[in-house]
């Protein structure tokens, strides 16, 4: 019998070996029309406007187009389904002329009505929809809505005040105070114009409220049919196994050379690099920085870094004392070595920060701006100036089971800072838990003295990252400084584009004076393709902006 | 026998329902609340209280719990709140992957670990015998994750014989209406599709099924030394048998009577090391699911996943217990 066995093994062992090799002989890039992407999740619905993920937001990208668009690799505003537009003197009627012939993916026209519907449809978002979790970008760009839900903020909250058809291919889109971000803001993927008969037909609104209160769609809009006028559609979507869209025949630009990309979920960073090296898929995105190095040696691969826009940041809530007092503000920032860690972990490509906008932006600040450099004995001295006497105990957070571009591995991070601290007259007590939901709860609920976070842009707009987190008092920061908020408002109010940066630069220098927050890197959030693929533009707001209709296989 | 079953599936009603209460109060003593894990970045106090209210999670647990085994009774086990599917939809989807990952895996413990064991007993501390035990060490003590990558770097990366990822080739279009992949192509008269389900089995099985692979060659090893020495086998011996049927018939029958009982505990060990074997591997099977459950506080998915996973728990020990007493009639009587 052992013989038996012996033999048995060693001709299952060559079956198995022989079986294997002769199948890896069938070439696998012999569909050349076909890009296979590595995401890390599945998407959660396909209907941009009530999605924030990245991974929603990446093939509806291909799937619906916006009335305005940004120039590949830029955050200019350039024409999409809108060729032309003017605006009003008051600032408060923004006329679009529309892109004539234009049809949706189901052969309906698109026109100044589909505008409408689209904003209309917006605005009066039932009560279930008024979510944070689903209308965000909604809430963020335009405040209010029509109807509000219970302690939801209504139209006279909102941005938006209504929408005009002048004619098939004019239209007019009216709000209730100036907005110099607003052009920007509709350029993003959440405000992509989708078909109102699909919209209707699908029943995009209708849906359930389940025992946790999430909304879920019972018609089909989101999950099989969402119908825009962009390069790809929706062909089919397995959750968990693949998405795949294929070219949009009806598409109003330059034909896709790549006519089906295919979406494909999978969670860890490591599974997707060696899925990329064995020829499995042909990109991915959020590459870990220790493998830009790995990548960066084979010519198969090519990395791309997006412009650095991403910001990591330590915050301080000023409502916990001793952070009340602007010393040890001061203390904490000249005891953080900032830019150590971004040197350290960020693959190479972290800039330090010494302010909240990046350098690229009108409304960065190139003098004024409080610089503090590690100083380990400054801090210790300004702490004793503050009456307090050095070890000072403070609780700093960070989080678990997160990578963010700003902050890859933030254990890293906190362990590099803790280390800095220690040596500047502080005594760190570590306070970690999983980023969602506790540690992002807990922080945004004001309980942090002082956190790891950070900031991906929506749109690269001062707006974006001054007045989203210092333009009203919020528990996070815990600070009220009304005439920052009156010095914000104005700034994102302002119509000359040589005023609005001088006011955005007083903001960038004030938020460094009070210290809301001490921002340590600019990071690079990186994406690779194979080398066969040719024209991809990184986009300084990351995939939300990358259309994958311009690739080829060279 | 029959009585025999008919006790045993009694026995399951107690503890289905005992697991039942574990899991839901188990899930609600995690820190966090899905209110505040659905409402996001910007949640107020009152958005989190106003939720809480409105569905129920402000109850006391009993009338939660009574609520809930309501549903269930009516087979609903609610919706994904990270997915916005119906657990029932993933189950369908997610349960074939696990339970074809854990089979291939056990085929391939057992397939190698039985002969391995019994090769070493054969040949009790010779080089097989040695080589047999160091293989064994090695199986049990490396993690998973790190044979993972190992192997797909070895057969995936330098090599390319096997696939890294997935249930299936990305290209394919293969149609599935089970879900069992494998059974799928035989069914569509897709033998292609059914191939290459196996070859994206390979890998994988091989690191899940590395640990149970150590343990049974172990086990069978110690058996069959047992065995071997008992009167009856040198009976059998000492009346002529020839080598070979003395192994089958009396050795082997009775050596694989503690293998069995080995082979449905780790069946369920098989289930849990699923989860990194599915993350690595990118299967979207139960594992990957019920870690990431776990993160986003997915209630519904949590209660509904970990107790069907339970109850298959439960189901295959009933199914090792009957094998067993298939196996020794002295289980029966008693």
């Amino acid at each position: 019998m052992a013989k038996g066995l012996k033999l048995a093994l060693a001709l299952g062992a060559v079956a198995l070996l022989t079986a294997t090799a002769a199948f890896a002989a069938s070439d696998r890039g012999a569909a050349s029309d076909t890009l296979v992407y590595g995401a890390s999740a599945d998407p959660s619905l396909l209907d941009p406007s009530l999605t924030s993920d990245g991974e929603s937001l990446r093939p509806t990208g291909q799937i619906f187009d916006s009335l305005v668009g940004f120039k590949k690799g830029t955050s200019t505003v350039v024409p999409s389904l809108a060729t032309k537009w003017t605006t009003s003197k008051n600032q408060l009627a923004w006329t679009f002329k529309l892109r004539k012939g234009v049809q949706f993916s189901d052969g309906t026209p698109f026109n100044a009505a589909a505008v409408c519907a689209n904003f209309t449809r917006w605005y009066s978002f039932p009560a279930p929809l008024q979510s944070d979790a689903l209308s965000y970008y909604w809430q963020t760009v335009f405040g209010g809505f029509a109807k509000p839900a219970p302690g939801g903020l209504g139209p006279d909250k909102s941005l938006y005040k209504g929408c005009k058809a002048h004619g098939q291919y004019s239209v007019s889109i009216l709000l209730r105070r100036p907005s110099s971000s607003f052009l920007a803001a509709i350029g993003l993927p959440n405000f992509g114009i989708a078909s109102p008969t699909a919209l209707k037909k699908y029943e995009a609104d209708a849906g359930t409220v389940d025992a946790t209160g999430v909304f879920h769609p019972t018609g089909t809009f989101a999950t099989q049919h969402p119908i825009g006028t962009g390069p790809y559609m929706l062909q089919s979507w397995t959750p968990g196994n693949k998405m795949v869209l294929v070219a949009n025949p009806k598409y109003w630009g330059p034909k896709p050379k790549i006519k089906r990309i295919i979406y494909i979920p999978i969670g860890d960073p490591s599974a997707r690099l060696q899925a990329l090296q064995s020829g499995e898929i042909q990109a991915y995105d959020n590459v870990a920085p220790q493998d830009f190095a790995t990548i960066k040696g084979n010519k198969k691969f090519k990395l791309y870094l997006r412009p650095p826009t991403s910001l990591g940041y330590v915050g301080i809530n000023q409502s916990l004392p001793p952070m009340n007092n602007p010393l040890v503000r001061q203390a904490v920032a000249y005891g953080l070595n900032g830019a150590a860690v971004a040197k350290a972990f960020y693959g190479g490509v972290g800039t330090p920060a010494t302010q909240f906008l990046p350098p690229s932006l009108a409304g960065f600040a190139k003098k004024g701006v409080p610089v503090f450099k590690y100083d380990p004995a400054k801090s210790i001295a300004l702490l004793k100036q503050a009456g307090l006497t050095p070890p000072v105990k403070i609780d700093f957070w960070w989080p678990t089971s997160v990578s963010r571009p700003y902050m890859p591995d933030p254990q890293r991070n906190f362990e590099a800072f803790a280390a800095s601290l220690n040596k500047a007259g502080f005594q760190v007590e570590a306070h970690s838990s999983p980023w969602r939901p506790d540690y992002r709860a807990g922080v945004q609920a004001g309980k942090a003295q002082l956190f790891l976070f950070g900031w991906n842009p929506d749109f690269i707009d001062p707006a974006n990252y001054l007045n989203v987190h210092f333009g009203s008092k919020t528990a996070q920061f815990g600070f009220d400084n009304q005439a920052l908020f009156t010095l914000l408002a104005k700034a994102d109010a302002a119509s000359n584009a040589d005023a609005r940066a001088a006011l955005y630069q007083q903001a960038s220098i004030q938020v460094m004076k009070q210290l809301p927050v001490i921002p340590y890197v600019w990071a690079a959030g990186a994406i690779v393709f194979d080398s066969s693929v040719k024209g991809f533009v990184p986009s300084p707001v990351g995939t939300v902006n990358e259309p994958m209709s311009s690739l080829s296989f060279g | 026998m029959l009585r025999f079953i008919v006790r045993r599936l009694l026995l399951l009603i107690p503890i289905l329902i005992g697991l039942s209460i574990l899991v839901f109060v188990w899930i609600r003593a995690l820190p966090g609340s899905p209110a505040e894990s659905l409402l996001g970045e910007h949640a107020t106090p009152e958005a989190v209280a106003q939720i809480r209210h409105q569905y129920g999670l402000d109850e006391p647990v009993y009338v939660q719990y009574w609520a809930y085994l309501k549903t269930l009774a009516s087979g609903d086990l609610g919706t994904s709140i990270a997915s916005t599917r119906t657990v029932t939809y993933e189950l369908e989807h997610r349960f074939p992957a696990t339970i074809e990952l854990a089979l291939a895996a056990m085929i391939f413990a057992i397939g190698v670990g039985v002969p391995l064991g019994f090769l070493s007993a054969k040949r009790y501390r010779s080089g097989v015998d040695h080589a047999g035990l160091a293989a064994s060490l090695i199986g049990i003590s490396i993690p998973i994750f790190f044979l993972a990558i190992i192997l797909k770097y070895i057969f995936s990366v330098r090599l390319g014989w096997l696939p890294s990822i997935g249930r299936e080739d990305t290209l394919s279009e293969a149609e599935h209406p089970t879900n069992f992949y494998v059974l799928d192509g035989i069914i569509t008269g897709n033998l292609g599709a059914s191939w290459d389900a196996i070859r994206h089995l390979i890998l994988p099985a091989i690191a899940l099924g590395s640990i149970p692979l150590a343990i049974i060659s172990r086990i069978t090893r110690a058996s069959v030394l047992d065995v071997q020495n008992e009167d009856y086998v040198r009976t059998a011996r000492a009346k002529g048998l020839a080598p070979r049927t003395v192994d089958r018939r009396h050795v082997m029958r009775n050596a694989l009577l503690p293998v069995t009982t080995i082979i449905g505990l780790q069946m369920g060990l098989l289930l849990s090391g699923a989860v990194l074997t599915e993350t690595v591997f990118a299967i979207p099977g139960m594992g990957s699911w019920l870690k990431e459950a776990i993160f986003n506080r997915d209630y519904p998915v949590l209660q509904g996943g970990i107790l069907f996973l339970a109850i298959v728990f439960v189901f295959v020990n009933l199914l090792v217990d009957i094998t067993y007493a298939l196996l020794n009639p002295r289980v029966r009587v008693s």
